[in-house]
């Protein structure tokens, strides 16, 4: 049976996270940082500036590189999957989960999920003993390098292959002149915090390649949420390091999108308990008809329900993060019901908390909107509640 | 039912502690000196009770060691192991589950030594005289008088919704003592004798053509006076212990497996008879598969939170998230079946002594799980208490708290 608590030490990384984050990263200066940065991305490509020799375009993204700093380098968290051996942590998903939480909670904008779940995972599946793989997991776990996996989201689990073919139909290989060196060209849509990366882990038909984020363009795109940025990764013979064959590199980008689906859970998890716990202490001071909003039997029990679901989406998210850490033969199950249960409860809190603040709920200035954004998102990143389910139907042998 | 649950090796509760140890080696003297091969069931029973196994939490001599809870599980282990005699947890659920603990907490010292061991065995049966046809939810509200005489109280009025009445020989009840204060000042808490003459119990036939409660007429019933549990007027206190058991109970505190609710029916049926499936059906088994794993584990959390001993709200609301699934999952199953969903099984005005999701048909299933959002507190009244004591909103405003109770509308 899967622990489904959380151990001290769990608890005290969560505090030093949330204090941390409640100190930098406060909901206003997370917005007005991320509508900075697409106002650069916007500037940037419609003044037809120079994009720069490296390809970026605009900012650099809604990212606090110095919160990114104490969260990945100081704190050691960007290393949490990472081997001891390599300079990691040597923690499990149960520790990176709770992370996420908290980042959820502060719908913070930091290549965490990205860089320090999937991309670890996709690389731990291309042999961490290869010199090349270990280097990029060395770098991670220092907090000196920033690794994305090139895949377009959404892509969910259970269906590795096909994204990997996917992008291979995009991105294609030239060998060059070694064995693991060659060049790549094409493109990939909807690389989520391609801003933020520095080294490109790309899917393409002959394997898992690393390319340095310098030897490609990535073209912004207009996101939904704000605080993870998309962007449109083009590669024209760009110089590769292949880390892994075709079969290697579905297996390890599989393993990233289980990782990934598994620990978004608890992010969502984070986003749903900050909308309730935010709606319960507004609905507490505002009052209409000279009583408490929130002392209204219909408005009571929305509320009620709304937290019923997180104790079932704190079960579900917590359960996904325990069988990843274990290693579990029922990971995947357990993965799909976290991802199929936690996307659908973030957006519901998200959009509940809309509605009962009124009217203020729609106002640019009040962070409900943030959160929704982020939850809708989330939702769609890495696999649709449907998709989840439909993989059930396999994985639980409920056949159609 | 703590009684089945043997200990996980992995799960955190048991573990390897002095305690648990001295209580594997007693059990082992115990079942040594009590070959449950060579003992009559109700012999061990007996002597289960006497030697503090019965409820290890109990204090000593009420058939516990005064033992951390928990603990239990290492017992009930090594008597499963051991081909113990279980307990008809069916027909003295109640006894167990709520009379024991409130007439450990508020009842005297001789009420604990006269009820709790037959209560534990079995030997005598308790049903619950709370609710009325005039107070269900508001069951503060209730009407059934109960006037001094003596040494003595007279009881009349009318209880409902009472299960396994019809073999009762004891009963919990709620009465009103004193009209001319607020409702919630003016009840007393008494164990009442189902044999009295003064007591009638009628069949209840439900939706699902059985009668599993009972009506209970109660005229001129007389309660001595050392029957009462807590003080004249204390009835809504002692009475909240017995309804948070309730909630406990019913909520489910065994330990599912996957599948192990009604979700699992719905599933086997969907795996055997692949004929009745349809796109639309297969989409909706898969969600509700998916909320009732999701509400699977957050049921085995607050186990896990308990054992841990840092006890959260969530177990309180889990009767709410079974019931619904419950509801919903025999709803499906009802629709998957087609042709035979429109069949039932047997009209028949039985008598169960327990209630058989499993035993019977589809139908049965869809008709008898209604009543799981309504029994033991409705869904609705449930979510007053999530919304009032964990998200610590305000209660609605009442006219009811603080005027007599002879004087309020009804």
């Amino acid at each position: 049976m899967s622990d489904l608590l959380y151990s001290e030490a769990e608890d005290d990384l969560r505090a030093a996270v949330r204090s941390l984050l409640a100190d930098r990263a406060d909901p206003a200066a997370v917005l007005a940082r991320a509508e900075a940065a697409w106002e650069a991305d916007r500037r940037a490509a419609g003044g037809g500036r120079d994009r720069g020799a490296d390809g970026h375009a605009g900012g650099a993204g809604p990212y606090d590189p110095a919160l990114w700093a104490v969260l990945a380098r100081e704190m050691g968290l960007a290393g949490l999957l990472v081997p001891e051996k390599l300079g990691g942590a040597g923690a499990s998903h149960r520790e990176a989960a709770v992370v996420l939480e908290e980042l959820g909670r502060a719908v913070t904008p930091a290549p965490y999920l990205t860089g320090a779940v999937i991309a670890v995972e996709a690389l731990l599946g291309c042999g961490a003993e290869r010199d090349e793989v270990a280097a990029l997991l060395t770098g991670i776990a220092a907090g000196r390098r920033t690794a994305v996996l090139a895949l377009p989201w959404p892509t969910g689990p259970w269906r590795g292959g096909a994204a990997r073919e996917r992008a291979a139909a995009t991105v294609r290989a030239r060998p060059g002149g070694s064995a693991a060196a060659g060049r790549l060209t094409g493109a990939v849509s909807s690389v989520a915090d391609a801003p933020a990366a520095d080294v490109f882990l790309v899917p393409a038909d002959d394997g898992l390649h690393a390319v340095e984020a310098a030897a490609g363009a990535v073209e912004p795109v207009t996101p939904l949420d704000l605080t993870r940025p998309l962007g449109r990764l083009v590669l024209d013979a760009a110089p590769a390091v292949r880390l892994a064959g075709a079969e290697v590199a579905t297996a390890a980008v599989e393993r990233a999108l289980l990782a990934g689906a598994g620990l978004l859970a608890a992010e969502q998890l984070g986003l749903a308990e900050w909308c309730l716990a935010t709606t319960v202490a507004y609905l507490k001071e505002r009052r209409q008809f000279a009583r408490p909003v929130g002392g209204f039997q219909a408005v009571k029990h929305r509320l009620a329900r709304l937290w019923l679901q997180q104790v079932s989406a704190r079960a579900a998210a917590r359960a996904a993060a325990d069988a990843l850490a274990r290693g579990a033969g029922d990971a995947a199950v357990t993965a799909a019901v976290a991802q199929a249960y936690c996307g659908d409860a973030a957006v519901r809190a998200a959009e509940e908390a809309l509605q009962l603040h009124g009217g203020i709920g729609m106002t640019w200035e009040y962070p409900v909107h943030v959160y929704l954004k982020r939850a809708m998102s989330d939702r769609i990143a890495l696999g649709t509640p449907g998709h989840h389910r439909t993989a059930l139907a396999a994985l639980a042998d409920l056949p159609a | 039912m703590a009684e089945q649950t043997a200990p996980q090796a992995d799960d955190g509760a048991a573990v390897e502690t002095a305690e648990a140890a001295e209580l594997t080696r007693r059990t082992r003297e115990f079942l040594a000196a009590h070959p449950p091969a060579a003992t009559e069931r109700l012999d061990f029973l007996r002597a289960r009770f006497a030697a503090g196994l019965a409820w290890v939490h109990y204090p000593e001599g009420l058939g516990g060691l005064g033992a951390p809870r928990a603990l239990q599980a290492v017992v009930d282990a090594e008597l499963e192991a051991a081909g113990a005699p279980a307990l008809d947890t069916g027909r003295t659920g109640i006894g167990l589950g709520m009379a024991a603990p409130t007439i450990l907490q508020h009842g005297t010292p001789e009420q604990r030594r006269r009820f709790l061991p037959p209560l534990w065995t079995g030997e005598e049966v308790w049903c619950q005289l709370f609710s009325e046809p005039g107070a269900g939810s508001d069951l503060a509200g209730l009407a059934t008088r109960a006037v001094r005489d003596g040494d003595a109280w007279v009881v009349d009025g009318q209880k409902v919704w009472t299960s396994g009445a019809h073999h009762a020989r004891w009963a919990i009840l709620l009465a009103r003592t004193d009209p001319d204060v607020p409702k919630h000042r003016g009840m007393t808490y008494f164990v009442c004798d189902m044999t009295d003459p003064g007591v009638d119990v009628r069949p209840l036939r439900q939706i699902t053509g059985e009668a599993e409660f009972n009506e209970v007429h109660l005229a001129g019933v007389r309660v001595p006076d050392a029957q009462r549990v807590g003080a004249v007027g204390d009835g809504w206190r002692v009475a909240q212990t017995t309804l948070m058991n309730e909630r406990v109970a019913i909520g489910g505190s065994r330990r599912l497996p996957r599948e192990g609710g009604m979700i699992g029916v719905v599933a086997r049926t969907w795996r055997e008879r692949p004929e009745l499936r349809t796109p639309d059906l297969h989409q909706r088994l898969l969600a509700l598969w998916v909320e009732a794993e999701a509400a699977r584990l957050a049921g085995e959390r607050p186990r896990q939170q308990l054992a841990a001993g840092h006890p959260g709200p969530e177990g309180s609301a889990m009767k709410l998230a079974f019931a619904s699934l419950a509801q919903r999952a025999s709803a499906l199953e009802t629709e998957l079946l087609g042709e035979e969903g429109l069949t039932y099984d047997d009209w028949t005005a039985r008598r169960p002594e327990t209630v058989d999701f499993l035993g019977r048909g589809a139908g049965y299933r869809y008709l008898r799980a209604k009543g799981n959002s309504i029994e033991g507190g409705t869904s609705e009244i449930l979510l007053n208490i999530v919304a009032e004591r964990v998200l610590g909103l305000p209660a609605e405003p009442r006219a009811d708290k603080d005027a007599a109770w002879k004087d309020l509308p009804r």
